[in-house]
């Protein structure tokens, strides 16, 4: 409990350093947001309009600092994160609502499948370390590990998207065909597999390689040994024991993946214009969507600090040793 | 060949280890046996292949080791021939084994009781569950407090108290020969006599064989019945403590016991010249030969074999009559 209790105030205490990071950080930087503002919107609205919005946005140059900072927590709190530049009169939360189901979906998914199958095909290559299958596994993951993922994305995309016509160019879904659900489902999948592919391939390497090594590390304890000596079968001796205790530290690296998940896979996204959070990220990057960016980093800063939580939370359980440890 | 232990007859055992620097030969044709019942000790220098030749007994030998030749003879069956879903029956059903650092040799992560239990669950092809009750009993045996250990993760016990936790292990599945590889070695010395006190008292209650595996005379003489001298990956001498102790006949064992402190003997502490050979690259027929007073032109050509002296008392030494060749 008190291993929990700890773990709790680090949370609430990063969350805070983070939150406020993630407000000072854009007015440390060069260009005014409501300069901007104008300037997209020249001639197009009259000067006390223009006032009125940047109000409502916040960003009026004249308040203090601190006000501005204190006003800031109280949008949290309420969930008003203003209205977003680039999608106006879009509000950012209804902007990240319509992102965030396609980002779970995609990236989500493609992080869970890459750790299963990564995790498994590890087990098997230390497993059987001197078997042809580990001798092609290992080098192959590396591979695999070692391209740049938005290279594999281009050349996925124009090889069977473009030249052979397999597969979309981009987007979520059809948007101009009129579907029935299960027509749209089909569409969607369709849509997420050259994405998908990309994101399992360039990501279970790491995994095969990091539950390989700590796999063969376990294999050499005693207790591997001795369970053998006990007539343990040899499956258990690999699942129960070996891959058990292995898969520790993976876990560990998968929570913190899951976290990550919410800022999306952001080139993936960006060469296949998925309309995940990545996309919208780079989208407000690039046109200073100040109320959006902030209101991005901050969901992923809140995932990865709850992920993290979550992780010690659950590894309290799979190892007993930690719990009183604590320090 | 003539069986000489009812229990286990090892003969002829060759170990090799392959390694970058070359080929470990850590078991030259190893001679080993017991009767049921008895308590034999395996002594020697670090590295000599005692712990190698009690993890070949269970076949525990792992890569890049492997046993090359030999006849293991446990009762009526050659662990040597079986097939290795045979071999897990006896492993610790028939045989167990208690290992040299009791922590580390449990599983971080499981219970203890638990762990008890799966062997008890393996061997009666049951629940693990059902097996708790005999666990409890068996943790009470060895003087812990069952209804705590049961529940308590490795981490949280002692060096002493995992160590009778191992012995709790070894001995729950009542088996014919218990293997103690080193099992005092890791302990204080105090926690030693507490735990061999223990062991004696419960193997005499059970009527184990016990194969201990040492590099203290002490514990070796005090323990054992028989004991079996080690070089090199060689048998050198066997007999039974009393004869081994009064009578050593292998020059190595003279040694050996001349290097050992003991009160109220007024002469000097005797180390043996020389230094154990490297097994890549070991010197031809008598591993020894280069360290031994009494060396012959014969001790470099060939190995001497394992011949008996006396009731009970067997050495691989030219002084005595060999005619060579056990083992090359």
């Amino acid at each position: 409990m008190r291993y929990l209790l700890r773990r709790l105030g680090f949370l609430l205490f990063t969350g805070w350093a983070a939150l406020s990071i993630n407000f000072i950080l854009p007015h440390l930087m060069p260009g005014d947001p409501a300069q901007v503002m104008i300037a997209k919107f020249q001639g197009r609205l009259n000067p006390q309009a223009l006032k009125a919005l940047s109000d409502a946005f916040g960003l009026t140059a004249d308040k203090s600092l601190f006000v501005k900072y204190l006003e800031y927590w109280q949008r949290i709190f309420s969930g008003d994160l203003g209205f977003s530049l680039t999608y106006y009169p879009a509000k950012v939360t209804e902007v990240l609502a319509d992102a965030i189901p396609w980002t779970i979906g995609l990236v989500g998914l493609g992080t869970i499948i890459a750790f299963t199958l990564g995790t498994l095909l590890g087990i098997i290559s230390a497993w059987k370390r001197n078997s042809p299958l580990a001798d092609i596994l290992v080098p192959t993951a590396l591979f695999f590990n070692s391209i740049p993922y938005f290279w594999l994305s281009l050349l996925m995309l124009y090889l069977l998207a473009y030249q052979l016509e397999w597969f979309p160019l981009g987007g979520g879904f059809d948007v101009f065909a009129i579907m029935g659900i299960w027509d749209k489902v089909g569409s969607i999948v369709y849509h997420a597999i050259l994405p998908l592919t990309t994101i399992v391939i360039t990501a279970m390497g790491g995994w095969l390689l990091t539950m390989r090594n700590n796999m063969m590390s376990v294999l050499a304890d005693d207790y591997i040994i001795f369970a053998r000596a006990k007539g343990l079968s040899d499956r258990r001796i690999k699942y129960k024991y070996a891959a058990r205790n292995a898969i520790l530290p993976s876990f560990t690296g998968f929570s913190m993946a899951l976290g990550f998940v919410i800022g999306g896979s952001l080139l993936t996204e960006v060469v296949f214009s998925y309309p995940g959070l990545g996309y919208i990220l780079y989208q407000s990057v690039i046109s200073l969507d100040y109320p959006l960016m902030q209101a991005i980093f901050l969901f992923i800063s809140l995932a990865v600090l709850l992920a993290n939580f979550m992780a010690d939370f659950i590894y309290a359980i799979l190892d007993p040793r930690v719990k009183e440890g604590g320090e | 060949m003539k069986r000489r232990g009812d229990l286990l007859d090892i003969s002829a055992l060759k170990v090799v280890f392959y390694t970058y620097r070359g080929v470990i030969k850590a078991l030259n044709g190893v001679e080993l046996w017991m009767n049921r019942g008895e308590r034999l000790g395996v002594v020697g220098e670090t590295g000599c292949g005692k712990s190698v030749t009690a993890k070949s007994v269970m076949r525990l030998i792992e890569e890049p080791g492997k046993i090359l030749s030999g006849r293991l003879l446990f009762e009526d069956k050659d662990l040597l021939q079986i097939q290795e879903s045979d071999l897990r029956q006896i492993r610790g059903s028939e045989i167990s084994m208690i290992f040299q650092e009791p922590n580390s040799s449990l599983n971080p992560v499981m219970s203890v009781g638990f762990q008890i239990a799966e062997v008890l669950a393996e061997k009666n092809k049951t629940k693990i569950k059902k097996q708790y009750p005999a666990v409890a009993e068996m943790l009470e045996l060895v003087g812990l407090d069952a209804e705590r250990v049961m529940t308590m993760y490795p981490h949280e016990l002692s060096g002493g108290m995992a160590q009778r936790v191992m012995i709790a292990m070894g001995l729950a599945p009542k088996p014919k020969l218990l293997i103690a590889d080193e099992p005092t070695s890791a302990l204080d010395v105090t926690i030693q006599a507490q735990i061999l006190e223990l062991l004696d008292q419960l193997v005499r209650e059970m009527g184990n064989a016990v194969l201990m595996i040492s590099h203290d005379m002490g514990v070796v003489a005090e323990f054992c019945d028989k004991i079996m001298v080690m070089y090199a990956g060689n048998s050198v001498e066997y007999a039974t403590t009393e004869k081994l102790f009064k009578n050593p006949r292998h020059p190595y064992t003279k040694g050996l016991l001349q290097a050992v402190p003991r009160i109220g003997r007024i002469e000097e502490l005797k180390a043996i010249k020389g230094t154990v050979p490297d097994l890549v690259s070991p010197p031809p027929g008598c591993r020894f030969h280069k360290r031994c007073p009494h060396m012959t032109a014969v001790c470099q050509k060939e190995h001497p074999s394992f011949i008996q002296v006396e009731d009970d008392h067997y050495v691989a030494c030219y002084l005595f009559g060999n005619e060579g060749g056990g083992g090359h």
